[in-house]
Parts: C-alpha cells; structure tokens; sequence
C-alpha cells in the first residue's frame, strides 16, 4: 500500500506491506533506530513516539493508519542541534542507564507536559504508568520531567 | 590542588547518544543481505518429537531456508560452572530438540526468511507431531517418586546435591541445645529478568577470509566467543564478538544460548549475514529466568538472642537444562553466604538442583545472595518475635564487629572489610525508629496498619580470585585486563575487556584515569564489548566491573604516570627520584614552575627524538588483575508500609538506605545503581512471580500478565552510604550493582509482616500482591472460606 508519512518535518513515500507496524516502519523503511521495542503486548512505552503531537506507541498501530499524519521520533526532538530540555535533563540527572526506555521516556514525558504543564510527583509518576524502566528505578527520571516542566515553564519550547 | 574528579558526580559520557536516538543496540544494525530467522518452539512442556514437517515452510516464497535437529552441525550448548563434589550430571543441551522438548520454547526448527515477518509466517506453517509427556514445575516435587522424568540417566530429575558447612556435628549439637528454634518453608518465586532490550543476535559469516563477526546482547563478549567458537567449530582468533549498545542485562545477557549460536551457524551455511531478535513474550519463555528455590530453613537462638546456627535445604530449579552459570548460583553464591553480617558459628546448606520441564535458570541480578539475605533476615524477625526482643537489637546484638582487613567466617570465606554497626545506626537515625514505633501503636488502634523491615546485609561480589573459579568448577578465570594507549596529542583510549551495559563505567573508568594522571575527562575513551579491539576479560556481572577491571585500570594507569615520569625526568635532565607529580604535571622537587605535562612527556615519547636509555617509544600500558580476595559491600536498608485495611494493598511509604560501597567515584551513578536495584527487590516482594500451570504452561508470558513494576508504586528513596576501603584494591573499591536488590525484598517483605502483626500472620509466599495479603487478612478476621492461598498463620 502507498504511504505518505511526515516524519521529523520531512514527507516519506512509500509502498509498504499493509500489516507493517508503524515502528517497524520507522525502524526499518526509514533506518530511524532511535525508537526501540520492549514488548509485543503494548505496555513498555519503548516505542512512544508523536503522532500530531500527541505521544502514543508506535507499536501499537500499523503504519497505514497514519498515512498523512506528522510523527515525530526521538531523532526530531533537538531542534537546530540543541537539546530538548528533556533530553537536557534526564542528562543532567541521571534519568538514564542503559538507555533503552529512554527515547519512550523523552517522548512520552514530552507529550505530556504538553497536557499537564507543570505536574506534581505524583502526577508524574502516574503518568509513566505506560513506561517501564528496570535500570533507574524511576528516581531520576522523575526527577528530570519535574526539572524539564520548570525550566519550560520560564522558557517554552515547542514538541 | 582543583577539585578532585574522583568522587564527582559528572555527567555521564555515555548519554548524548542515548537521549538522541543515536545508540545502536544489536537490532538497530542492518547489513547488505540480510536475512531474518524466527524459530519454532515447542507449546508443550514434555514430549517426545515424532514427526517434524517443513514442506509447507520450504516453499514458502521468500523463504531461503528451514533447519531442524538433523541438518545442524553444530556443538551443544555447554554448562560452565561444574560445581564439584556434587555429583553434578550435565546431559546434553541440544541447540534444536532432535527427539525430546522439555519445555515449552523449546526451539525445535529455525527459519531463514527475507524479512522478519515472512520468517515469522514460515515457522507458523511447521507442523510437528508430539507425543506429550507428563510435565513438573516444582523443584521439590520433582525429586520426588513418580514425577516425571526429564533424562534417562539424571534420577529423580536430581542435577546435583551440594553442601556447604562448617561442621555438621557442631551445627546439630547446636540445634539441640538452642533454646529456641525457628524454622520457615519460603519460595523464592522465579523471577523474569526483564532487561528492557531483548536478546537479538546478528552474525555474519565472511567465507574469503573465514571469519565469523557476530553482534548480540551480551554482557561477556570474550566469554560468548570463546564458547561459540567452540560451538561453531571455529578457531577463536576467527570469532569476533561485538556487544554494541545493550540495554540492560541483570544476568539474562550472560548466558550462552542456542539462539546466538544457531544464527552464526546459518549465516556460514548460506554465507549471507542472519539476524534473530526475540519478542518480550519469547524472551519470556527462553531467555533464564532468576532465583525459584523452595526452602527448608531454620534458625537456632540462646535466650538472649545470640544466634548459634542456621541451616537449610533447598530445592533449587535449574529449569530443562542446565544453564551457563546455572549449578553456580544456589551453590557458590548462595550457601557460602549463609551466615551474612553476623557472628554465627555454625551453618550448613545443602542445596539440589532439579531438573523441572521449565525455562533454564541462572543468574539474576544478585544471583543466590538475595536468596541467602532473605531467608536469614526471616528467620531473625521470626526469632525475635519469638523471644519478644526488638527486631533491630537482635541484629545488632549478633553483627560482626568492626574490622578493617580479614574476617572469616565458619564457612569458610575471608570478608574483607566491614562496619556494620555504624550503617545501621545511621540508617535507624535517618528513618526515626524509636519514633516509628509509637507511630505504629497510635496507627493500630485506630485500625491502620503501619510496619517496619530492617534488614542488615553484606554480600560477596567482585568475582573474584580466578584460584577460586578454578576450585569452584567455573570453567573460566574471573580476572580482568586493560590496555591503555596514549595517542601522540596526550588522549586516552583504555581498552577493558568487561562489557559495561548501563552501569556507566565510560564515565567512571573515565574519572579513574584523570584521577591518577591528571588527564581531563573528555580526553579519554573507554573502548568496550567488542573483542576484535578489546584485550580479554570475563565480562560484567556480580558486581565485578568496578573492583576488578577498575583495579586493572588504575594498576595500568600508574604504569603510564611511571613511565611519563621517567621521561619527564629525563626532559628535565633530573633524576626519577626527584620528580614530583600534581595535576597532570611532572615538576622537579621544589620547584613546580619547571615542569614536563603528562601529554608532553607522552608527546616526546612518541616521537622519541630523544629517549632515555633503554626506554622503549610510546606510550601505552597493558594491565592484567586477579583480584586476591571477593570484596564484600554491605548497609542496612529500612522500609515502612502501609497496608489499605479494605484492599490489602501495600503502600511503600519510606524507604531509607545506608550502603557501603567503599569509596565511590561517581555517587550519582553509585545512586542510580542503588535506585534501580531497589525497585528490583521490591518488585520481587510485592509484585513479580512467573506462574506456570500444571501443564508447564507459562502463564506469566507477557508483560501484560508479568507485574514489572511502575513508577507510580514508589517514594522518593532515602539514601546515605558510610565508605569503608577494601583493604585489597588499589583504591578501596567494592561492587554496587547489586546491593540494592539483595537488601530491598527482606526489608518490604518483614515491613508488611510486621504490619499485619495484629492479624497473627507469620509467613506468606511472594510476591505479596493485594489479592493475598487481603485474603490473609480475612483469614485471620475469621471471614474466609479456606483457600490457604501461600499464607501461613503464626501460632
Ligand atoms: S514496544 Fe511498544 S509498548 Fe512496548
Ligand atoms: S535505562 Fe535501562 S531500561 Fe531504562
């Protein structure tokens, strides 16, 4: 079937099998490895990435039902080769180990400040509840979207 | 003198990669031609294989091939830790089931299609004929008559039979003239490792020059090539093993599996390069699984609270076959630690290992310690229950007292260093225990239930004298090798053989480095995982990286700053011995203003215009180190719960922790260590637990029925460490990657018992899941129906 897909700002055209994975799509047509795979039962959240901004799991649909859509991957969040004050802090904190959630985390943590700009602890920790993580215990991710929602509470940025 | 950057909680060098999606782990590569294997494995548990059919497979457009038992040339997959004196039986471990499968994913054919899905759709069409045989899932019961067999020659399903004691006559008169007696059954449920990135493997065969490079998630690169060179029937200077990014391990990227060895093989078969990458529910089923003991412990106490012996059995699940490291884990690193931080005299462990129709096991982040804390700090709360004494102050009356270089222990092991007290005090102040126990009493009468766990630990990592290995029965040394080359302009590549995964000893090893020589951070590379461009060595597990390939580092290092004095000295036309070093820099005795920088001295080294006598050019050190002795971190770990009357949920409310780790070169990345393992304990505690059905069936096999936990299930961890030097490293480090997890699930575990005091609630099996810990609750209100349901009452 015939795509046309925006990914990172950039149109992709491409005749694909209907039943390819939107991740396998991004991982594979377009060589964009940054966004992993954790599961096959949709509960990791490795493979969260934008769609129309909004973060959802690029496993969790085919890449035919985004035909026309926006995405955007780990690989277009620093914008003019600056980080995303997201990427700036889970840096900064220690929000990271092996770094396999990581790219999920950053996209999933992103898209929602977008809904809950300046959440508490708590808040946060529920929203991870689709993010699984078993190097850092959570901690310090926690920890850099709580410093990420401050410093983009002074200086805004777009996702 | 600046700041000293050991010590310094630097960001880490591995990370713009990792936040930017610039990492490659094994799945992310691609190469020219390559083809796509998935396996077909068996949905039985036990059976007998009587026709395998592959036609429909074969034609299958897209498909290039389909293998089953009978075309490989390949070796089985070996055991590598041969316990002795255990009467220990190793049967075979074929890569592909010929006549038998012994657990369901046992893989029974492969499949080399164009791409992953068609592989997938291939295996799909594989038609096997089974003959299904009776399936066993528990250890216990698997020795016993009439359960089913799994080898012809293995009896009653029995692996091996191993003990450790001090002495058994002491250990009985001491049980007999106790003055009481504990004794529990626990179940250390099994557990799934859960690194976040499966297993993947990509080989590719190179038939003009007879050369095998496989990529895969490993966390011992030189172990995987010197095993699957073997398998492969290759030479090992042929092999080259490459561990690119890889996410995670917690022991489940050790092993050598068939997996890895099957894609190599197919890759020189059809000289086209091969990738496997398993899914989470695959990687379930086949990739080890961690811990499942069935014990039989007890304790044995005077009046006062001294502990005068312990002793347990305990039925060990290997799983169908026996592992890589498999026989080591409930052995080695379990029994020998059976008296833990406290001056008991006499212990004894016997342990077996069995053979169940189930997932292999092996070693799981801590790997037999956290069996050996656990049992220990149950029994000790059960004894002081028992003897109506403070939980806290039996401890305290029976820790080992300080000691700065050599303790040993009935059992054998000599501890390096140790001073327990000071971490407990420390930990009770920071969580306010006196004032807890009030807090308790008020909560209770107005029907909340508020508890404590304390556990006091100290655990045997830093694997370890390779003379030990070797006596042990594992098959390999447990040494350490570095080679450090200066470039011309003064920058560092240190080449390790272990094989870091998340640990973050790019940075680490980076600040060992700077630290003895003064050159900066950024100027130095840490090269790993890859053992084309490695020196050997035996890879990152057991807590070992840091106190052994560290001690290699630092030793190779001061080689370096020696021979960088030696030509500073001579470019200052003075003698050695007169030369002074700070900060990077040779200086001539009292007078710094003249002074040779160290990527000076390296410079003129290189070019070596103008050598002292009898140096050679350059400037480049290489390092091996066998550590003389374990190193044996310890701390006091302290949570409080809150259990919901209504839902028996458990709310982790604090959670304090007090480790001593030695001295810590980085104590954000010694935090995050620390952060990680705890969840993993406490997600042993209260939330993980593979399930099989009677079947052998594996109804934990997805992440949708296997509790990993959540974030939103913890607070804010409290951490403190106290820094108490190895007396054999050469900077006085000890391990940290485990300690978290060994210390976390006694200390939830006796802090939920101890809530549930008022319900008379002795023991129950984990995790403690609400649906259980409220079941019990009922029970004891009197309003239950007889479901036992894993709890047991206290009388
Ligand atoms: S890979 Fe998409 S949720 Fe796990
Ligand atoms: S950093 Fe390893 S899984 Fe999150």
């Amino acid at each position: 079937m015939q795509v046309s897909i925006t990914v990172n700002g950039k149109r992709y055209e491409r005749n694909i099998d209907p039943r390819m994975l939107l991740v396998h799509f991004l991982r594979e047509e377009l060589g964009l490895t940054g966004t992993n795979i954790g599961c096959d039962t949709s509960q990791c959240g490795a493979c969260t990435v934008h769609l129309n901004g909004k973060g959802v799991k690029s496993c969790t649909c085919l890449a035919v039902q985004v035909d026309g859509m926006d995405i955007t991957t780990i690989e277009g969040l620093a914008q003019n080769g600056a980080l995303h004050p997201m990427q700036e802090a889970f840096w900064e904190l220690h929000g990271l180990q092996c770094g396999y959630c990581t790219p999920g985390m950053i996209m999933a943590s992103t898209a929602y400040l977008a809904t809950n700009p300046s959440p508490s602890e708590e808040e946060i920790r529920g929203s991870l509840e689709g993010n699984f993580c078993r190097c850092t215990g959570y901690q310090n991710i926690v920890a850099a979207i709580k410093s990420a929602a401050e410093k983009m509470q002074q200086e805004p940025v777009g996702v | 003198m600046s700041t000293r950057i050991f010590g310094s909680g630097i960001k880490r060098r591995e990370d713009p990669r990792l936040i930017t999606g610039g990492a490659k782990y094994t799945d992310d590569m691609a190469l020219p031609g390559m083809l796509h294997m998935a396996m077909l494995r068996s949905p039985y548990a036990h059976a007998h294989i009587k026709h395998i059919d592959t036609a429909t497979a074969q034609g299958m457009e897209g498909v290039v091939a389909v293998y089953t038992a009978t075309d490989l040339s390949l070796g089985a997959v070996p055991c590598a830790w041969l316990v002795p004196n255990s009467d220990l039986k190793t049967p075979a471990h074929p890569p592909l089931a010929a006549d038998k499968v012994r657990y369901v994913g046992d893989a029974v054919a492969i499949v080399i299609a164009e791409d992953r899905y068609l592989a997938q759709d291939a295996a799909d069409t594989i038609h096997v004929e089974y003959e299904v045989l009776g399936a066993v899932v528990n250890p216990e019961e698997a020795t016993q008559e009439g359960a089913p067999q799994l080898f012809d020659d293995v009896p009653n399903n029995i692996a091996f039979r191993w003990i450790a004691s001090s002495g058994d006559e002491g250990v009985e008169k001491a049980f007999a003239e106790a003055d009481v007696v504990v004794k529990d059954r626990i179940v250390q449920q099994r557990l799934l490792p859960t690194a976040m990135e499966p297993r993947a493997a990509l080989a590719q065969w190179n038939s003009g020059t007879g050369e095998m490079t496989i990529w895969c998630t490993s966390q011992n690169p030189h172990i995987h090539r010197f095993i699957l060179s073997g398998m492969l029937g290759l030479a090992e200077h042929k092999v080259r093993v490459i561990a690119p990014e890889v996410g995670g391990g917690f022991g489940s990227k050790i092993p050598v599996y068939a997996d890895e060895a099957l894609a190599a093989w197919a890759s020189m078969k059809l000289n086209r390069p091969v990738k496997w990458a398993e899914t989470r529910s695959e990687n379930y089923l086949v990739t080890i699984h961690g811990r499942d003991h069935i014990e039989h412990v007890e304790m044995a106490a005077t009046s006062d609270g001294t502990i005068t012996a312990i002793r347990g059995t305990v039925y060990a699940g290997m799983g169908a076959y026996l592992s890589t490291a498999g026989p080591g884990i409930p052995t080695i690193l379990h029994g020998l630690m059976y008296c833990g931080p406290y001056t008991i005299p006499h212990a004894r462990c016997e342990s077996i290992g069995v053979f169940t129709t189930t997932t292999p096991t092996d070693a799981y982040r801590g790997a037999g310690r956290p069996e050996a804390v656990f049992l220990m700090e149950r029994l000790i709360d059960q004894v002081a229950r028992k003897l109506n004494m403070d939980p806290v102050e039996l401890r305290r009356k029976n820790l080992i007292p300080p000691f700065e270089d050599g303790y040993t222990i009935p059992l054998g092991l000599t501890y390096d260093s140790g001073n327990y007290e000071v971490a407990l005090d420390k930990a009770l102040a920071m969580i306010g225990y006196a004032d807890f126990r009030k807090e308790q009493a008020e909560a209770r009468k107005q029907g909340r239930y508020l508890g404590i766990g304390v556990t006091t630990y100290c655990e045997i990592c830093g694997l370890g004298p390779s003379q030990v290995a070797g006596a042990t029965g594992f098959q390999g040394g447990l040494w350490e090798s570095t080679i450090i080359r200066v470039t011309p302009t003064g920058k560092v590549h240190a080449m390790i053989g272990a094989s870091p995964h998340g640990q973050g000893e790019e940075t680490t090893f980076a600040q060992l480095i700077s630290d003895e020589i003064g050159i900066p951070v950024e100027d130095i590379e840490i090269l790993h995982g890859d053992t084309g461009n490695t020196p050997m060595g035996w890879g990152t597990y057991g807590s070992r990286t840091t106190p052994v390939a560290g001690a290699a580092l630092v030793l190779a290092t001061r080689k370096i700053k020696e021979k960088a004095r030696a030509m500073a000295a001579h470019l200052l036309e003075a003698a050695v011995e007169d030369i002074d070093y700070e900060d990077g820099k040779f200086f001539v005795k009292g007078s710094p203003d003249k002074f040779k920088t160290i990527q000076e001295a390296t410079l003129m080294a290189t070019l070596a215009w103008n050598m002292p006598e009898g140096m050679d050019p350059g400037m480049e050190a290489s390092q091996f180190y066998d550590p003389p002795n374990f190193v044996y971190p310890f701390g006091t770990h302290i949570a409080i719960v809150e259990i919901e009357a209504d839902t028996g949920i458990v709310h982790l409310k604090r959670y304090v922790a007090v480790d001593d780790c030695g001295p810590q070169i980085n104590p954000v990345i010694v935090a995050g260590q620390i952060h990680g393992g705890i969840v993993q304990g406490v997600g042993q505690a209260l939330f993980e637990g593979v399930v099989y059905d009677e079947h052998g069936q594996l109804l934990t096999g997805s992440m949708m029925d296997y509790a990993v936990p959540r974030a939103e299930a913890f607070p804010e961890f409290e951490l403190d460490h106290t820094v108490t030097p190895s007396p054999h490293h050469p900077v006085g480090l000890k391990g940290v990657g485990e300690t978290g997890t060994i210390a976390s699930t006694p200390t939830v575990y006796n802090a939920v018992i101890d809530a549930l005091q008022p319900f008379g609630i002795k023991t129950m099996e984990m995790p403690l899941t609400a649906a259980r810990v409220w079941e019990a609750m009922q029970r004891r209100n009197g309003s239950a129906n007889g479901s036992t349901n894993g709890v047991h009452e206290g009388s």
